[in-house]
């Protein structure tokens, strides 16, 4: 079931909003989304959020990347247009293989970097010329925001965000739930 | 508070024991006269085929004085292979001896950089680093004592009936001398000890300081970066007349870096492996997961940083193919194969592959692994800067080797656990302290 209403809880400290979200955590309410203006030490393990498997993916491009420097260092150098390296023209890929880690190297970074980048931006959904969803610009700049869905009794949600140290608590109806 | 047990007591010397006698052993029966090494060399080469000529022949560009001068070639070889065999004892010795004076040597350099930077997160783990640098000037004495005493028998410049041939090594005489290479040695040790000396003291006069006094703490900060500007330049030419001097007219410019990564990873992972035994004793209860977690978040960034400098070191000159360069190289991957590829695998793909996960860098027996490869990939490391300069083709694993390791290691332990029982395991008085105990990641 969509929830059609949520509350942002609205904090000004990292500290402040950390303890907020173990006590709400504590007394069972999900909390849909945080947004703040930089990254919070620790905020994925408080909101229960699984943990990343950006690892996984990194190591798989990266060995995509060697392979690729692999396959066309061995067709540039070697099948296409055979190179003598080094004084040692024996136009064999292993045994001219020092000349080419440093390739080697630079794709195995260049392609983890760039895939895993991309693949963020991807798996979070954002793309040139998306409309923000950032309910709140402050948390661009020094606010933290929290968003959490209303079941049911919106008030004593409120009064629980309240002592948590909220600094402004909205009830907002959302548009779209995706 | 840890005192040191007396399981472990007998257990390093009965190691020292075991080592001296196995070394004593091995030094006794390399004696052998020239008459033996001519009938050994005849079975060889009746079981081998003569296959054997070609590959002892290509790498002693160091020792080619001698075949030139003998009218013999069969003699002058022979005579070769018996020098050989008598330097392997002298090398294990000189090999194992370094390579643990060097374990202590990174650890000094490991915990100056942790005061100079003022890191948060370590000074729980400084007592465990004091004990371990207390082997530095015990065993740097004793490296000194082994090069002195071996004299030509390792550092071939050294005979003087070698450089009077050698026009090359004529030119390099004015480094390249005995009571050079002892005052060096001396006022690198000396430069070293007195900064782990006053280390120390200021460290332990900290702990018993006021709360609001810290002048311990700033003196330890000041003499800190000092010590690492003296460090990175004495370890530099330290490991020119201790390693490189051995291929005398051979030379590479990042020889310093290469041995500082090894002395480095080696002596992070010992903190790491000492850290684990003194918590499975129920010790050091404020060390937690996140410490271990940055050693070996170290110890891989170190391994990569080692092999890149391997590496850089190994293509420039693989490039080129200049001659003089190059035979460095040549005599290592013909007579050396397999320590010298094994190492890598050892220093480099096994610890990669080990500790990338990064929850593997939190589970002790994943560092221990990952550790007990890289100091044996290092010892390798070592074996194989000085081992073919010696003794060329004529190496192996045996008594020598393996007795030198026992011996020292022992010595080592009994030095570094001593030096652990003699204090508190907490740093109590450090501005840091708190910051480090509460230290998560």
């Amino acid at each position: 079931m969509e929830a059609s209403q949520v509350i942002h809880a609205i904090y000004t400290d990292d500290d402040v909003l950390m303890s907020a979200v173990k006590k709400v955590k504590a007394e069972k309410y999900h909390i849909e989304e945080i947004y703040t203006p930089f990254p919070v030490h620790g905020l994925d393990k408080a909101m229960g959020l699984a943990p990343t498997r950006i690892a996984i993916a990194a190591f798989m491009y990266g060995c995509i990347g060697l392979i690729v420097a692999t396959v066309m260092m061995n067709f540039i150098m070697i099948e296409d247009w055979p190179q003598n390296i080094g004084g040692k023209p024996s136009f064999s890929y292993i045994e001219n293989m020092p000349a080419f880690v440093p390739i080697m190297f630079e794709l195995t970074v260049f392609f983890a970097a760039h895939l895993m980048v991309i693949t963020f931006y991807l798996r979070s959904r954002m793309w040139p010329f998306k409309k923000a969803e950032n309910p709140d610009p402050r948390t661009t700049d020094d606010h933290f925001l929290m968003e959490i869905p209303v079941h049911g009794d919106a008030d004593k949600l409120e009064g629980l965000l309240k002592k948590t140290g909220a600094v402004e608590i909205n009830l907002v109806d959302k548009e779209d739930a995706h | 508070m840890y005192t040191l047990s007396n399981r472990l007591k007998i257990f390093s010397v009965a190691l020292i024991i075991l080592g001296a006698l196995g070394w004593g052993y091995s030094y006794m029966s390399s004696h052998k006269t020239l008459d033996e090494v001519k009938t050994m060399l005849a079975e060889e080469e009746a079981s081998h085929g003569g296959g054997h000529d070609v590959a002892s022949t290509t790498g002693h560009a160091a020792v080619d004085a001698h075949t030139d001068a003998a009218e013999d070639h069969g003699d002058a070889h022979a005579e070769h292979v018996m020098h050989q065999i008598h330097n392997r004892p002298y090398s294990a010795l000189y090999v194992a001896a370094f390579f643990f004076f060097m374990i202590a040597l990174g650890v000094l350099a490991f915990y100056g950089i942790q005061y100079a930077s003022q890191a948060g997160w370590s000074p729980v783990l400084f007592r465990v680093m004091e004990g371990i640098t207390y082997y530095v000037l015990p065993g740097g004495l004793i490296v000194l004592a082994i090069a002195m005493w071996a004299g030509d028998h390792i550092f071939i410049w050294m005979d003087p009936e070698v450089v009077a041939h050698d026009k090359l090594i004529q030119g390099k005489v004015g480094w390249l001398n005995k009571s050079g290479f002892l005052i060096r040695g001396l006022i690198f040790l000396g430069g070293w000890s007195a900064y782990r000396y006053f280390s120390r003291k200021f460290s332990l006069a900290q702990d018993n300081a006021d709360i609001n006094d810290n002048s311990n703490f700033k003196k330890n900060f000041r003499i800190s970066a000092g010590f690492l500007v003296f460090y990175i330049y004495t370890e530099s030419m330290m490991s020119w007349d201790w390693i490189m001097s051995v291929d005398p007219h051979w030379f590479s410019t990042l020889f310093g870096w290469y041995v500082f990564a090894s002395m480095f990873v080696s002596g992070i992972t010992v903190i790491a492996l000492i850290t684990i035994y003194l918590k499975s004793k129920g010790l050091l209860e404020f060390v937690n997961d996140s410490h271990m977690h940055d050693l070996a978040k170290f110890m891989f960034a170190i391994s990569i940083f080692w092999t890149y400098l391997w590496f850089s070191q190994f293509m420039l000159i693989w490039y080129a193919n200049i001659p003089e360069e190059v035979t460095y190289f040549v005599t290592r991957i013909q007579d050396y194969k397999l320590p010298f590829f094994g190492m890598l695998a050892l220093n480099f793909i096994f610890p990669f592959l080990v500790l990338m996960n990064s929850d593997y860098k939190r589970i002790p027996w994943f560092i221990v692994m990952a550790g007990i490869a890289i100091l044996v990939g290092h010892y390798v490391d070592i074996y194989n800067m000085i081992m073919p300069a010696t003794v060329g083709d004529r190496w192996g694993f045996g008594m020598a080797e393996f007795g030198a390791i026992f011996f020292f290691l022992g010595l080592f332990m009994l030095v570094v656990f001593y030096a652990l029982s003699k204090q508190p395991l907490l740093a109590k008085g450090n501005p840091f302290i708190k910051e480090s105990e509460h230290f998560h990641y």
